[in-house]
């Protein structure tokens, strides 16, 4: 195998104005290896993605390709270079026919007018290489995310890539087209292309991968030959515990006994999670364990009503349910903090004050307006009970870090009286201080008797607090784990075990 | 089976053929050449400014500054040929520049201030109409021998359907602007811009630089439209043309363009255009229909399209 | 805790000043410009006049804030305005003269054009723009329609009244104002309803993760605009005791959208205040008075307009406020190297 470097990153920054999120990160790919790039969400993937392909510009560091330093400014730039991508939610335009996607923007001219008889069957002729054999007049829109995925990348190659990006290609593709997809790649390094990999799916790391790169925490783990890392190893390495050093459990307080407060009886969606059964006792802590895309956080909106389950029953407090939308769940006693805060859990421009009392406000109904006295007591209260540091209520959210942020929702839940709180990865992004403040407060709220559904990625986290572990790997639900039976080493066991 | 693509088109050609029919059955004379030129030549402005007002919403944006840019065009084409006795082939490409640079002033001020579209060229509107009416409130005439022989250019095809000067120059913009839209790398910039502006971005698409032109041509455009409002009127007025641009968005939209951007035809805007002058020619036609069923009628076709539109958008594999 | 005092202060303070510099403008042009009288039971002076012609606009800014802070726009206010009017005089016309009944059909009309807006954005995810364009288009075509395209002038001195009276010395169409201001306010802030609405424009994605039902919050701000459209409608057609569905309401969206963003209100949606954006109504009338004090031609109008709108926006752009601290950066830096 050729061991050339073909790129190189050495010593990558990248810092936003509230996290640091590369911190001189080493990445070597070589031409003809497929390299798989591997980490929890926040562990900086993408970022270091988006740094190679120009769509960031780094703040330190060194970017190699071939040798040479390269400054892409943006995506045009590292195609022109050689760098391609293709993402997950493939970056191509639905509108246009495929031949327009793969030569959009250098289509062949005949007197200075596209030639689009060339273009269609160049088109053609380039998608043949790919065992792609269809109409290329037609609109990208009218074939499956599959095929057009394999566009994505035949696009890419055409443009004499060297280093080809897939980021999480293998998504929303079934077995059948994984493989076609794999043999693609096997090909292309057969070529002397670079491919960098980017998946959470294990078992396609073991399949087609020669090396494995692991960020933690903005951060390289190690660089390591798919052949010799094992299983175990590999969770460890991206969860951040080395087998050797594993934590003891600490023992809960027999709460598990309790009643039952909700019940899932085959809860399941089509796409999103296999049918499932679970029970959350009342003052439980029912912790969520599994890789990023294991399941966790879809069922999570399936519990909160986001999305809408295919089959099974859910019983809450005996009576079976069903709702239609999240407020409806809301008015029965739930909260759900989501894991993508930004975007789905702070209104940045609203003040802490009308944050926190907004689900409080929709559990009553809109014309029960809560007083300003009221709101302005309830909020200066989870201040001081939460430690949220701002000097004033009204301090539009979006000026607070991370962890304040958490906690105003957080506390947006707990003003609403919930029974069952369900938090998605509630430390994730958030430092240090206020992770420590976070774990100590769902203790309390169990101790309260409130019942939670915790979904994380960091096991010792869950081991601190769960009642009882629920493992999910590709969205099927793989042990469940009660008593001296929750220890990370149990859990990594589960979530590696074939 | 028909290609989904074509269908808002396919429909609106339909359409026009119907409503055609319906007029032709009607009326004695409606089914003639002479009508049908007709419809291009009172129209010729409005195609114009259309075409242009199609680029902009096929990249996903709005130019409500188009009747406006009209009124300003031919109040400085009345004043410099009137007052300064200048020579209207020395002004016309005098304005056409003046106005191209408008529209590019807005493409940039949309692109790199990350405004949208539609308050932008709204002040834009103001400013234009603010400037006409500076230069002059009053309605200027135009008196110049050029004017009169563009009056009088043109052929005659049979059945006394008279083609001048303004037709052709829709028919060359037309022509023109299918060429640009289908068959240049710019027009595909435009199409894939109104598609998905991030994917475009990803995909190595200058954005300034295609915004700003898009922009840009539309105002060209819209002065050229001026230029030709001018033939009909032989004036320049400041408050000439109020309305324009939403006929022109009007005609778009039912010449089956998405107007959130993207999907369209540029052949398709002119037959909106056409099926709009058809309304009105069925009503002055009747006699006893009064003129506003004309903005209820085209009320209702722009919803019927909308929702087709929607219809399509949702019926789309995902 | 300065820090936020001052920023939601800043909020009121740019708007606020920025109309009180204008007024001080016309003060200084024309000593009379603050002088008010009170005979025949009512006030007159230049600041009533600027109250009086704002009605409308202030009027619609109200509805359209709403409507903003979603982040949708309602192009169709001014079509509105004209159908309520014809409405109104068509029933006057046809004899009818219990008030109540008038005014209840130009509110139902403009009830009813909401509820197709809100339904279009809402329901049926159509951007706003577009949306609304479809009643802006047609909306005048079907205001012509009602008194078949006569300007119909009436005499009905109730009816009158909403347009020329006055009530407590103030003319009647500036108590209307006051009227809504108190009722939308109410409705908004003695409510979740406000609330809601920022919640849906600050984060629709979050929005829906708490529950909120955007489809309906969405109809409803679209419905009070239609309300507040049809209001001004009515006083605009009672102002001049006759209905022109041509011309009533032409281009005021324009003014209104214009009033809500002097206001500070941002086109993507989240905070508003229905009192700036009566402030921004305010401010559009007072300039055009300026104008007209100042002895520059009324032709200017709207030039100056033009350059008021791209300035407020220029200011609200992030970029541009970038640009503007960098130049003034580089002056600190020079004034520095000088010193040196």
């Amino acid at each position: 195998m050729n061991t050339n470097p073909v790129l190189q990153l050495k010593g990558i920054h990248k810092k936003f104005p509230s996290v640091h999120a590369l911190k001189g990160v080493d990445f070597t790919l070589r031409a003809g290896e497929i390299h798989a790039l591997l980490g929890e969400n926040g562990a900086g993937k993408s970022t270091l993605i988006k740094v190679m392909t120009g769509v960031y510009q780094r703040d330190g560091g060194d970017i190699l390709l071939d040798g040479k330093p390269i400054f892409p400014s943006n995506t045009g730039d590292a195609q022109a270079l050689g760098v391609s991508t293709v993402y997950q939610e493939v970056n191509l335009l639905p509108n246009l026919t495929v031949a327009q996607n793969i030569y959009l923007g250098r289509e062949p001219r005949r007197f200075g007018l596209i030639n689009w008889g060339k273009v269609n069957r160049d088109a053609a002729e380039l998608l043949k290489g790919y065992d792609l054999d269809i109409d290329v007049t037609q609109p990208l829109s009218s074939y499956s995310i599959a095929v057009q995925q394999l566009i994505a990348i035949a696009r890419g190659v055409d443009m004499s890539a060297k280093v080809l990006i897939l980021d999480e290609p293998t998504a929303s593709l079934d077995a059948d087209e994984v493989q076609s997809l794999f043999r693609i790649m096997r090909d292309l390094r057969s070529k002397g292309i670079g491919i960098v990999f980017v998946t959470h799916f294990l078992d396609q790391v073991y399949a087609v991968c020669d090396r494995i790169t692991i960020l933690r925490s903005a951060e390289l783990v190690g660089e390591f030959e798919a052949a010799t890392l094992s299983r175990p190893e590999l969770i460890g390495h991206m969860l951040g515990k080395e087998l050797a050093a594993l934590g003891e459990h600490k023992p809960q307080s027999s709460a598990s006994s309790s009643e039952p407060l909700v019940e899932l009886k085959a809860l399941g969606h089509n796409t999103n999670l296999s049918p499932l059964d679970l029970t959350v006792g009342k003052g439980e802590v029912v912790g969520l364990a599994g890789l990023l895309g294991s399941g966790r956080t879809e069922l999570c909106r399936l519990l909160f009503a986001i999305d809408k389950r295919n089959s099974g029953e859910l019983l809450f407090d005996g009576k079976p349910v069903n709702f239609s939308a999240p407020r409806e769940a809301i008015i029965a006693g739930m909260g759900l903090c989501p894991e993508d805060r930004k975007h789905d859990g702070i209104l940045g421009q609203l003040s802490i004050r009308e944050n926190m009392i907004l689900a409080r406000q929709i559990k009553q109904g809109w014309w029960k307006f809560i007083s300003r006295k009221e709101q302005e007591d309830i909020a200066n209260r989870y201040v001081k009970e939460l430690s949220i540091a701002t000097s004033d209520i009204e301090k539009p959210i979006e000026q607070l870090s991370g962890g304040n942020q958490q906690k105003v929702i957080l506390a947006r839940w707990l003003a609403a009286n919930p029974r069952l709180l369900i938090l998605d990865e509630p430390t994730r992004g958030i430092d240090i201080g206020a992770h420590a403040e976070i774990i100590r407060l769902i203790r309390k709220l169990c101790a309260d008797g409130l019942s939670l559904v915790v979904a994380s990625s960091e096991l010792e986290e869950l081991v601190a607090f769960s009642n009882k572990v629920v493992v999910l790997r590709d969205r099927k639900k793989v042990a469940e784990l009660q008593g001296d039976d929750i220890n990370p080493q149990r859990i990594m066991q589960a979530i590696a075990s074939n | 089976m028909l290609n989904p693509k074509f269908i808002p088109l396919a429909v609106t050609c339909v359409l026009f053929f119907v409503l055609f029919g319906i007029g032709s059955a009607q009326f004695e004379g409606f089914g003639s050449s002479r009508v049908f030129f007709n419809l291009l030549s009172d129209n010729a402005f409005l195609i114009i400014a259309a075409v242009g007002m199609t680029f902009v919403i096929l990249s996903g944006g709005i130019d409500l500054s188009v009747g406006a840019v009209i009124a300003l065009t031919g109040v400085v084409c009345s004043v410099l040929i009137s007052k300064y006795n200048m020579h209207p082939l020395v002004v016309f490409p005098i304005v056409l520049v003046g106005g191209t640079a408008f529209g590019a002033i807005m493409g940039a001020i949309i692109h790199y201030y990350k405004m949208q579209p539609f308050i932008v060229t709204l002040a834009g509107m103001f400013f234009a109409r603010g400037l006409a009416s500076v230069i002059s409130e009053e309605s200027i005439p135009i008196e110049h021998e050029f004017y009169n022989q563009v009056a009088e250019f043109g052929f005659m095809l049979p059945g006394d359907a008279w083609v001048g000067t303004s037709t052709l120059i829709a028919v060359a913009v037309l022509i023109a602007a299918i060429i640009v839209a289908h068959y240049t790398r710019f027009g595909g910039r435009v199409y894939a811009i109104g598609g998905d502006m991030n994917s475009a971005a990803l995909m190595g698409i200058p954005l300034a630089h295609t915004t700003i032109r898009i922009y840009a041509i539309s105002a060209f455009l819209a002065t050229l439209s001026g230029i030709v409002y001018s033939f009909y009127t032989f004036s320049g007025y400041s408050l000439a043309a109020v309305g324009v641009e939403l006929d022109a968005i009007a005609a778009v939209v039912i010449g089956g363009t998405l107007l959130t951007g993207g999907y369209g035809y540029m052949f398709g805007t002119l037959i909106g255009v056409l099926i709009m002058g058809v309304v009105q020619t069925y009503i002055s036609f009747d006699g006893t229909l009064s003129s506003w069923w004309t903005k209820i009628v085209i009320g209702l076709l722009l919803f019927c399209f909308i929702a087709l539109q929607q219809l399509l958008v949702r019926a789309r594999p995902k | 805790m300065n820090f936020t005092k001052n920023q939601n202060l800043r909020r009121y303070l740019w708007p606020c000043a920025g109309l009180l510099v204008l007024m001080l403008v016309n003060a200084i042009i024309a000593p009379e410009f603050f002088t008010i009288e009170f005979k025949d039971g009512r006030f007159y002076g230049s600041l009533i006049d600027v109250l009086n012609r704002a009605a409308p606009v202030a009027l619609l800014a109200i509805g359209m804030s709403l409507v903003i802070a979603t982040a949708g726009v309602d192009l169709s206010v001014g079509s509105i305005m004209a159908i309520a009017g014809a409405v109104s005089a068509y029933y006057i016309t046809k004899g009818v003269d219990n008030l109540a009944l008038i005014i209840g059909a130009g509110l139902i009309a403009g009830l009813i054009a909401g509820i197709v807006n809100g339904f279009l954005v809402g329901y049926m995810s159509i951007q706003p723009i577009v949306a609304t364009l479809i009643l802006m288009v047609g909306g005048r075509g079907i205001a012509q329609l009602i008194n078949e395209g006569q300007i119909v002038t009436f005499d009905h001195s109730g009816f009158a009244f909403l347009g020329t009276g006055s009530f407590l010395g103030l003319p009647f169409p500036v108590v209307l104002v006051i009227i809504t201001f108190a009722l939308v306010q109410l409705l908004t802030r003695r409510t979740a309803l406000g609330l809601y609405i920022e919640a849906v424009g600050a984060n629709p994605s979050a929005s829906h993760y708490m529950g909120l039902n955007a489809k309906a919050i969405k109809l409803s701000v679209y419905v009070v605009a239609g309300l507040c459209a049809a209001l001004a409608g009515m006083i605009a057609a009672a102002d001049i005791r006759g209905s022109d569905a041509n011309n009533a309401g032409l281009w005021l969206e324009l003014d209104a959208i214009l009033a809500v963003v002097i206001g500070g209100a941002s086109l993507m949606g989240g905070r508003f205040s229905i009192f700036l954006a009566v402030i921004g109504a305010l401010i559009i009338q007072t300039l055009t008075v300026t104008i007209i004090l100042s002895g520059i031609e009324p032709k200017f109008n709207l030039l100056i307009k033009a350059s008021a709108i791209i300035l407020v926006l220029l200011m609200q752009s992030p970029r541009f406020q970038q640009q503007l601290s960098q130049l003034n950066f580089f002056k600190k830096n020079n004034k520095e190297i000088n010193r040196a």
